[in-house]
């Protein structure tokens, strides 16, 4: 059994302009341990797709189709159970390492709540046990002096530095499923590449899953498994990272693929986007 | 290139910031942060340099500082002979139509309340208060079109706009003084890679057509390779390198920009992760 199955995700709002289609018939499965990679522009239903698996939509959004984790359904859970989902089972990291940290608190307290509240054997932890484990996960992010930074403020570190507390804190449960929101757009091309390298290995230490969203495909090249493209809200293509990149199939894919400007080449002109697949595509639906 | 007359000379230039020590006292001496240490660089006509470096590093300092955004401690700014730094308001204002400046946020740098037209047609009013109605709207319209945006849109406002459509009113609003040289503070760095892709073509023909000299900020190391001639590499605020680009990427002399470019990932399955093996192999054998 897979661990993450969706089918026939939908998700659309109600707005005074009528209603908009996020997410239009999404299916993907994630299996234990693996990475599945989700590339596609801003606005093309990535990031809804991992809210809807955590429960974080909006109220006014409107959710049919299934997603089951571990044989279970998480559509139209109470709060009650999805919390106990998302402090034990799932853990999402966010995009923005500046305004997903609460600037109110000390790294220390907003780490050892996820600990205290929501213990791994399920009673809660002292505080002090729970700090103590919080420097522990903070040392395997290779966070130099964890001891002492543990009690600074969220603005007291910088931007790389604030994406490897979130990574803490998202594993101090030791999830099976972590969703990575674009973890490394925020970030310098170095800070980024030791971020995408502790995933991995921290992704080799404790067994999990993990769904990549982003835009940067270099990234998804170097460290996913399988690859799924999403545009407008569908999914153009899904498969083998090596498949995709090496044969894609669909003009959308194709096209991505060719806007990146690489290192390794030289070329005159960077190819833009054809966007004549669109009319193909409403043609094909009618 | 090589013309004999840079039409932009930086020569030493440093910028310090004063930082209050945290529970500073009033008569404690704040500390100095020096963000721009004694940068020196020629520009010639027509010519694009890329500047690149991680965040902090100075380059967007470096940028303002150069048209007086921000003061310098010392240095000079020759801009076709003359000295920026010497400058009183009223020559920096008749300076200020030859420089015009792209910036990062599209959104953000675009004043919400005004349209697109009365955007674009700001620079204009500064700096050509004479120029009639008609003519405005013309000039307006010119550049829209040849921005790659309808003219038809001249009334709309900019949330009504998309990133890429935001950043080339941008564009636009800094071409209507025919400038002689434009600085690009990140002006692709907030955009998906199929827009970036346009918006860099989209700079590179208007600088063949008008022969625009070009500062081209980024931290992005394939985009600027692929629009730069010369490529500096800045380094807490010093010049880490400056060269040829194709030199700079295919041969780089200084160890900080070996580690930039290594950590740049490419958009292929089975280079990047040889090279992922490869940093890791090296990680473990220090």
């Amino acid at each position: 059994m897979a661990l993450l199955d969706i089918q026939n995700l939908r998700i659309t709002y109600d707005t005074p302009e009528g209603v908009v289609e996020a997410v239009k018939d999404v299916s993907l499965t994630v299996d234990k341990g693996e990475t599945l990679a989700i590339v596609g522009e801003s606005g093309s239903g990535k990031s809804q797709t991992a809210f809807a698996t955590m429960g974080l939509l909006p109220h006014n959004a409107k959710v049919s189709g299934s997603i089951k984790y571990q044989g279970q359904e998480v559509i139209g859970l109470s709060q009650n159970e999805m919390n106990k989902l998302r402090s034990n089972e799932i853990a999402m990291i966010f995009q923005d390492p500046m305004t997903s940290l609460n600037p109110y608190l000390r790294i220390s307290d907003q780490m050892a709540e996820t600990l205290i509240y929501n213990a791994p054997d399920g009673k809660r932890m002292k505080k002090k046990d729970a700090i103590a484990e919080c420097v522990r996960m903070l040392e395997s992010v290779k966070i130099p002096d964890a001891k002492d930074r543990i009690h600074l403020y969220p603005h007291e570190f910088s931007g790389g530095m604030r994406q490897r507390v979130m990574i803490a804190m998202s594993l101090l449960c030791r999830p099976k499923l972590l969703i990575a929101d674009e973890p490394t757009t925020a970030l310098d091309v170095t800070v980024q590449a030791r971020i995408m390298d502790l995933l991995v290995e921290l992704q080799e230490e404790f067994h999990m899953a993990i769904v990549l969203i982003t835009h940067n495909l270099g990234i998804v090249a170097g460290s996913c498994e399988r690859t799924m493209v999403m545009y407008q809200g569908e999914v153009m293509e899904q498969g083998l990272t090596t498949d995709i990149f090496g044969s894609p199939t669909h003009p959308y894919t194709k096209g991505l693929l060719s806007a990146v400007p690489r290192l390794d080449q030289d070329e005159e002109r960077l190819m833009t986007l054809d966007r004549s697949f669109e009319a193909q595509m409403a043609e094909e639906q009618l | 290139m090589s013309k004999s007359e840079p039409i932009l000379s930086v020569r030493d230039m440093r910028v310090e910031f004063q930082i209050k020590k945290q529970n500073a006292l009033p008569w404690h001496k704040p500390d100095i942060l020096r963000a721009v240490k004694g940068v020196s660089f020629d520009l010639a006509e027509g010519e694009t340099l890329g500047i690149v470096g991680e965040s902090g590093c100075g380059k967007s300092t470096l940028a303002r500082a150069i048209i007086r955004m921000i003061p310098a401690q010392a240095g000079e700014v020759i801009w076709q002979g003359r000295d920026l730094m010497k400058m009183n308001p009223k020559e920096l204002l008749g300076i200020r139509k030859e420089i015009q400046m792209i910036f990062q946020d599209p959104l953000a740098s675009l004043n919400p309340r005004l349209t697109a037209g009365q955007i674009i047609a700001e620079p204009l009013k500064t700096h050509f208060p004479k120029t009639s109605k008609d003519e405005t709207k013309k000039r307006v319209r010119e550049l829209m079109e040849k921005v790659g945006l309808s003219a038809r849109m001249i009334n709309r406002y900019p949330h009504e706009f998309s990133g890429g459509q935001c950043q080339r009113i941008g564009i636009a609003r800094a071409l209507i003084t025919n400038p002689k040289m434009i600085i690009c503070d990140e002006p692709v760095s907030a955009l998906d890679v199929s827009v970036q892709a346009q918006v860099v073509n989209l700079l590179m023909d208007l600088q063949k057509e008008l022969g625009l000299s070009l500062l081209f900020i980024a931290h992005d190391l394939s985009v600027v390779k692929h629009i730069s001639n010369r490529i500096m590499v800045l380094e807490f605020g010093d010049i880490a390198e400056l060269g040829d680009a194709h030199d700079v990427i295919h041969n780089p002399q200084s160890p900080y920009t070996r580690e930039l470019i290594n950590a740049v990932p490419t958009p292929d399955p089975i280079v990047e992760r040889q090279r992922i093996a490869e940093r890791r192999a090296l990680a473990a054998g220090t």
